[in-house]
């Protein structure tokens, strides 16, 4: 059977990206949050899965404003990396998991969630800056990735509480398919940050980091925060953090397993207009 | 039934609710366009006559003209699809971000690096 094994939480700002795609990574500024990820790299090899689940959302990128899914899963046999405006990341694109995909989707349907099948889309920063974060510059992606998309866009946008059952729904999913696949899922986006407005720049160091300890030790608890204090106290576009909860409900604690491993841990300000955070957790075996 | 706002009275913020959506239709839809490089390119070489192309308002095309993100965003724009004219200035996330807060570029820059804008921003005008 297919098991989660460990689940990836992680900031996907764009400059990030640029950061290593133009060759910065070395500089001061840039060295700071890539230091947060070294002890990463050598875990994912060493971890290394055969499909990551990475949540992540859309920035107007697949989906205009034309159409507007709340949860969209690509089922497609791969994935080009988008042009969003200053042409496309030049980095490998990404291979599905076709089967696995269409199994999560068949059986959380049945379990209530109704999620938007994409067969075609290209991936943004979104996705592809975590795959850079945790595998650096490779020639081809390490594994399958199945990309699922959250609307955190156009408000009204789901809730923790939404988020952190479809985890739960995406456990039983990924356990219920025959193949002995081992599966990571990556809830990506946030820490604090806010892109518009007069109050552009926000970051909470304080509520972020509580929000990590909840995480670890009170995800349920957690699930219950609502919206707007997000947008109060993360910014904006802090809501982002609602997808980490996604993850975090797929982990086996919360089914009545044991809890999991804190692996690594890390908070830094700022990554261009936001701060940036990341954890991994371990399920343990 | 009123639908729940509570997120109309953030200082500095505007919500990108079905509301903007609507408002912005045409505003975000002419961003996405500028996802093809063909686009970019003569969006640049004409901007009046590429905007003229899309039903958007007259105080819309303005506001891009002069790169009114402010404006933009009260127009029904919102930032990720707004972020694409920037792209296509040349623009990094941090220059557009900073241009709303009436910050030159240095001081935003600098403010970021010393830890951000702290979460009470605001707070106290709204209080008065």
């Amino acid at each position: 059977m297919a098991r989660i094994t460990a689940s990836v939480y992680t900031s996907h700002v764009p400059a990030i990206g640029a950061a290593m795609d133009l060759g910065k990574a070395q500089e001061p500024y840039w060295q700071k949050v890539f230091s947060g990820y070294e002890f990463s790299r050598k875990w994912e090899q060493e971890n290394k899965p055969d499909v990551v689940f990475l949540v992540f959302n859309d920035h107007a990128t697949a989906f205009s404003l034309e159409m507007i899914p709340t949860f969209a899963i690509g089922t497609a046999a791969e994935f080009q990396p988008a042009d969003e405006g200053w042409g496309p990341r030049p980095v490998p694109k990404v291979i599905g998991a076709p089967d696995l995909a269409s199994h999560i989707a068949h059986s959380v349907i049945q379990q209530d969630f109704d999620l938007t099948i994409v067969n075609k889309m290209d991936v943004d920063h979104g996705l592809t800056v975590p795959l850079s974060l945790m595998c650096g510059q490779v020639k081809e992606w390490p594994f399958k990735v199945i990309p699922f998309a959250v609307n955190v866009v156009q408000y009204p946008v789901p809730s923790g509480m939404r988020c952190f059952k479809l985890g739960q729904a995406i456990r039983k999913a990924v356990e219920s398919f025959d193949e002995d696949l081992n599966v990571q899922i990556w809830g990506t986006g946030g820490m604090s940050h806010q892109l518009q407005g007069p109050r552009a720049g926000l970051i909470n160091k304080e509520w972020d980091n509580k929000f990590l300890d909840r995480l670890i030790e009170d995800p349920e608890g957690l699930a219950n925060v609502n919206h707007i204090e997000y947008v109060n106290e993360a910014g904006s576009e802090g809501i982002e953090l609602v997808m980490w909860l996604i993850a975090r409900g797929a982990m086996s604690d919360v089914a009545g397993g044991p809890k999991p491993v804190v692996k690594h841990r890390f908070y830094h300000v700022p990554a261009s207009n936001t701060a940036v955070g990341h954890l991994i957790l371990e399920n343990p075996q | 039934m009123s639908l729940d706002k509570p997120y109309a009275n953030i200082p500095g913020t505007t919500i990108f609710d079905a509301e903007q959506s609507r408002k912005g239709y045409w505003l975000n839809q002419f961003c996405m366009s500028l996802m093809k490089a063909e686009n970019r390119e003569r969006f640049k070489k004409d901007e009046r006559a590429y905007l003229d192309e899309w039903p958007m308002t007259e105080d819309q095309k303005k506001s891009v003209l002069s790169r009114d993100m402010n404006a933009m965003i009260a127009l029904g724009g919102n930032i990720y699809f707004l972020a694409k004219i920037g792209a296509t200035d040349g623009k990094s996330f941090q220059q557009m971000a900073g241009s709303m807060t009436g910050m030159t570029e240095e001081a935003y820059r600098d403010m970021m690096v010393g830890g951000g804008r702290p979460a009470t921003w605001g707070r106290e005008q709204e209080k008065k």
